[in-house]
């Protein structure tokens, strides 16, 4: 079985989110970029199955200038087998996934992160599915490989399900599906220095959508503070001038 | 034209989310001269059908094929699909749920729509079509256009208000062709959790954190959430030690939670926490830190102890329902 995941480079999570003066893009001044958190797990679980066999293969994928390669480069250390750049500037979901629809389609098994950390846009999993015309199984939180048949968990209200699903597929994958997110090793920095990162030109892509301005939320009032042995003025609070209780 | 909503339902019921939609749905549709279809596909009543024209629907479609119970997002999508161009849909709504996060995009492709996830109010113009929405997991708002001629969107949960509006409406059956083979996926398990409410619906969530110390010191928390029907919740570290389900992780790698009222026990309040939690309407906060960061979002705080204030709390809490 041959996996690949998709892999977006995204802010720190602890990064303070700012936007160029005229508020119309992130500014990215002294950001330090990372793999996307659930493309992290994504990889982490590909990496365990590959390890407790079935799985010839992992490629991870990105959509990005040059800048994204150390990003590739942490996946290839934390244990993918190769990695493909696609040399363009990733726009919008639309664009990215017509893009690694481009390179896609030799694969058994697609991993996308539920959602980006960045833009929150749960869709390039979704839409890649759609343009290769496969399945598609989202709120992903376990993978399994038995008897070379896929198995996964989903994720539903107030519970969970055992799927089994045709191949390929791609799997949207949400907490649950790796414990932890895998830290490289030293051998495993050595030797993806060696790995093979490909660098693809782009296919012809359209955007769909396009980002008009960014606002930060308005500043919270200063919070009410309730003396320790005072819950039930607190609980009073909450019901009188809160009305939530 | 028409706006297309799809409504999910849970056991053959529609939430507060589902009013929400379709009311959101009949707010535009009122400003631009359109109609509201709405799209059911499942065992649903025509009695409990009937309750979205109380929000503004003109007619529904429904499917009741038994084939979709498996919620294979291929096979919906296309039903949805075949919905929107049997209506000449030019706009179609989903939940920002897990089950329209799933479908959305497949949809969106295969109609050559725009998409924009996750909005959190009315369009802010038409022409050129902008919405809002949380980016950077609530740290910041974004507003985008789309540039195609046919809209998807999703809506954020307790983003819009339900209106009445009742309408008369017209319910039809739906039958769209769906080949066995767009059917992906078998359920070969499904494990409910009973008697519980779920996070996702919960209008109050308690949460712990570190600060809990074990997992053995949750009756407390238990029985607060036991006596405010409140949904339970728990920070990143409680998870991956394992003191509580990682399904009750709440932060930007857990769930992403918007109650009225959020009472954080013991969470120093991580950026990636606030992220899961930030929009709650009201934010409570009890931490032995005055320092910890949860103190800046929050609305509401106590500096002290979790052992000592949680068990005065639920007296208070007992006083007040007596």
């Amino acid at each position: 079985m041959k996996i690949l995941v998709l892999i977006s480079n995204v802010p720190d999570t602890t990064t303070k989110i700012r936007f160029k003066s005229d508020n119309t893009a992130f500014d990215d001044a002294g950001v330090q970029w990372i793999i996307n958190p659930w493309d992290e797990l994504a990889l982490t679980r590909a990496v365990e199955l590959k390890e407790m066999g079935g799985v010839s293969l992992i490629t991870v994928a990105n959509v990005g200038n040059a800048t994204t390669e150390p990003t590739l480069r942490k996946a290839l250390a934390v244990g993918a087998d190769d990695a493909i750049r696609i040399d363009v500037e990733a726009r919008d979901a639309f664009e990215v996934a017509t893009q690694l629809a481009s390179v896609a389609r030799d694969y058994d098994l697609i991993m996308a992160g539920i959602e980006a950390s960045d833009y929150n846009g749960s869709a390039v999993g979704g839409m890649l599915a759609e343009l290769l015309d496969i399945a598609s199984v989202s709120s992903v939180s376990g993978i399994n490989i038995e008897n070379g048949q896929l198995f996964f968990n989903r994720e539903i209200d107030g519970g969970s399900q055992v799927l089994s699903v045709t191949t390929p597929v791609v799997a949207i994958v949400q907490k649950g599906i790796a414990k932890e997110p895998r830290i490289p090793a030293m051998r495993g920095i050595m030797m993806a220095r060696k790995k093979e990162l490909k660098v693809t030109a782009p296919v012809s892509a359209e955007d769909r959508t396009s980002f008009v301005r960014f606002e930060l939320p308005p500043k919270k009032a200063a919070c009410k503070m309730v003396a320790e042995d005072n819950a039930k003025e607190l609980i009073r609070l909450l019901h009188e001038e809160a009305k939530v209780l | 034209m028409s706006i297309l909503v799809y409504t999910e339902n849970w056991d053959g019921k529609f939430k507060k989310f589902s009013f929400e939609l379709v009311s959101y749905a009949a707010s535009i549709a009122k400003q631009t001269g359109s109609t509201v279809t709405a799209l059911s596909i499942g065992n649903v009543a025509d009695s409990e059908l009937q309750k979205l024209s109380n929000y503004g629907t003109n007619k529904v479609l429904k499917i009741t094929d038994d084939r979709f119970n498996s919620l294979d997002n291929k096979a919906m999508s296309k039903a949805i699909v075949a919905a929107a161009k049997a209506e000449g849909a030019k706009m179609i709504i989903l939940a920002h749920n897990n089950l329209g996060k799933a479908l959305a995009p497949r949809v969106a492709v295969r109609l050559q729509a725009g998409l924009e996830t996750g909005v959190v109010a009315l369009p802010v113009s038409f022409d050129p079509f902008i919405v809002k929405k949380k980016v950077f997991t609530g740290k910041a708002f974004a507003e985008v256009k789309i540039n195609a001629n046919v809209k998807v969107i999703t809506l954020a949960q307790n983003s819009f208000e339900p209106v009445e509006l009742h309408h008369s409406e017209t319910i039809e059956a739906f039958n769209p062709q769906v080949a066995d083979s767009d059917f992906t996926t078998t359920v070969k398990e499904t494990n409910k959790v009973t008697g519980k409410v779920l996070l996702s619906d919960a209008e109050i969530v308690v949460s712990g954190g570190r600060g809990m110390k074990s997992g053995d010191n949750w009756g407390g928390l238990e029985e607060m959430a036991d006596l405010l029907s409140a949904g339970m919740a728990c920070s990143r570290p409680v998870s991956d030690e394992g003191w509580r389900s990682h399904t009750e992780h709440v932060g930007q790698t857990g769930k992403i939670i918007a109650p009225n009222l959020y009472m954080a026990f013991g969470i120093s309040g991580a950026i990636q926490h606030l992220g899961g939690v930030s929009s709650s309407k009201v934010i409570v906060a009890v931490n032995k830190d005055k320092e910890a960061p949860i103190f800046e979002v929050a609305d509401y705080g106590i500096v002290g102890d979790v052992f000592t204030v949680i068990p005065q709390m639920i007296e208070a809490i007992k006083e007040m329902k007596s």
